[in-house]
């Protein structure tokens, strides 16, 4: 069965029946079933890699089946690690997949690493590449990266036999808001199958160790005119301590750009309103609202999923401080038309006994 | 000498154009980017790495190569 399941592969000199084990016996942790986790997943998937990691906190809409290849009609609303595990069971039964339907964070980050040989950066913004690469350092593992941007695209093969990171390539990101993500300025719906299938070639070169990988290189591809351009990077001295990576922690909690306030009186009035309680569940008074539901702050990572990202979501807690960090935390994840409630439940309470005192 | 620049992704949008070449004396990649930032007031403050024969190379870095390439950072996926 095997052998008949890889027999391409097989015959070829350069894998043979070693190189077939040797792919089966390869962990392969995939952030991001998206655009280029699709293609990524389907060939690493199909070729037999015996243990795939899914990492995806997001759910398949139907502007997604233009370029994310696993899902149809059906997956709408799935989450999307889950849609994927269930498609790639049907294409291969023989391997082991494992979906996370969370949010990578510097919480879970290190120890989803340590199970997996490679890591693969299918992700759309900047905050996970950058956690993606850091947790990388630290658990010392090969990250084979792709990045897309409308017609053109990004591969490289980082921190691998000692080569280059992505600090090495750009040290920090850019500022919020600087560079567009394709949801905001469109993509190509090939391109991202091309450079996936380009990882997913990284990604067997260096469980086989034939060819040369990308490694310590960036290879640029235009699928306008078909160029590639392909620099080498330099290593550089960044080095990263798990303190330090667990203290930027924090910054997942910084807000970034303004965050817009709203009084109870106003919020009540939104259209399609999703109100998102994110104090501890022991805490009164209730929130006792038809479209409530309640996320402790330190749970959001885990529960993605529940908020509408279509919504208007008004988040709340105690005072006010909190429901801030909800939003900044929401904001790397895209999560656009989030309100504070200003002054949180106290100043609810406070409204309420003014009215009274009249 | 005249100098090949190769623009990508946002810097090919903002230029208007995937190359262009340019007439540059000698001088590092600075002072390079300052010509360029005259031609292209928008590329002021995009974030991007330059490259001279393949290899990526930091501001005071000589220009000695014809061709310089311009990167900027792609978010998505």
């Amino acid at each position: 069965m095997i052998m008949n399941r890889y027999n391409r592969h097989i015959i070829l000199s350069d894998i043979g029946l070693d190189g077939q084990n040797q792919i089966s016996k390869a962990k392969v942790l995939v952030i991001g079933a998206g655009g280029l986790g699709c293609p990524i997943l389907q060939y690493i998937a199909a070729a037999g890699v015996g243990t795939i990691g899914i990492v995806d906190f997001d759910s398949v809409e139907v502007s997604n089946l233009q370029r994310q290849i696993l899902f149809g009609s059906t997956s709408i609303g799935q989450n999307k690690a889950l849609a994927a595990k269930t498609r790639l069971e049907d294409l291969n039964p023989t391997i082991n997949i494992h979906a996370y339907p969370e949010a990578l964070t510097h919480k879970n980050a290190l120890e989803l690493f340590i199970n997996y040989d490679i890591i693969v950066d299918g992700t759309d913004n900047f905050n996970t590449r950058y956690l993606i690469n850091d947790a990388a350092l630290i658990t010392n593992k090969p990250v084979v990266y792709g990045a897309i941007y409308k017609f053109e695209g990004q591969v490289a093969v980082f921190n691998y036999k000692n080569s280059a990171n992505y600090r090495c390539l750009f040290p920090n990101p850019p500022k919020e808001g600087t560079v567009a993500n394709c949801s905001e300025v469109g993509v190509l719906g090939v391109l991202p199958g091309i450079i996936g299938t380009l990882q997913a070639n990284e990604v067997l070169k260096i469980i086989l160790g034939i060819g040369t990988t990308l490694k310590g290189k960036l290879l640029s591809y235009n699928a306008k005119n078909n160029q590639t351009y392909t620099i080498s990077i330099p290593k550089s001295d960044y080095t990263i301590s798990k303190e330090a990576f667990y203290a930027n922690n924090s910054l997942e909690f910084q807000c970034t750009t303004p965050i817009k306030h709203i009084d109870f009186e106003k919020a009540i009035q939104l259209e399609k309103v999703q109100f998102i309680d994110v104090r501890a569940p022991h805490e009164t008074p209730e929130l006792n609202l038809e479209h409530c539901i309640c996320i402790p702050l330190d749970q959001i990572s885990d529960n993605l999923h529940r908020i509408d990202k279509h919504a208007n979501k008004v988040f709340v807690c105690q005072s006010g401080i909190r429901s801030q960090k909800a939003i900044a935390f929401l904001e790397k994840f895209d999560y656009k038309n989030c309100y504070n409630l200003e002054g949180g439940m106290q100043s609810i309470i406070k409204n309420e006994t003014t009215y009274e005192n009249r | 000498m005249d100098i090949t620049i190769k623009y990508f992704g946002l810097l090919a949008e903002i230029t208007h154009c995937t190359e262009e070449t340019i007439s540059f004396s000698k001088g590092t990649a600075a002072e390079l980017l300052s010509i360029l930032y005259n031609h292209h007031p928008n590329l002021l403050g995009k974030d991007f790495k330059v490259a001279q024969q393949m290899e990526l190379i930091d501001n005071n870095t000589k220009i000695t190569a014809t061709e310089i390439a311009l990167l900027p950072p792609f978010s998505g996926g």
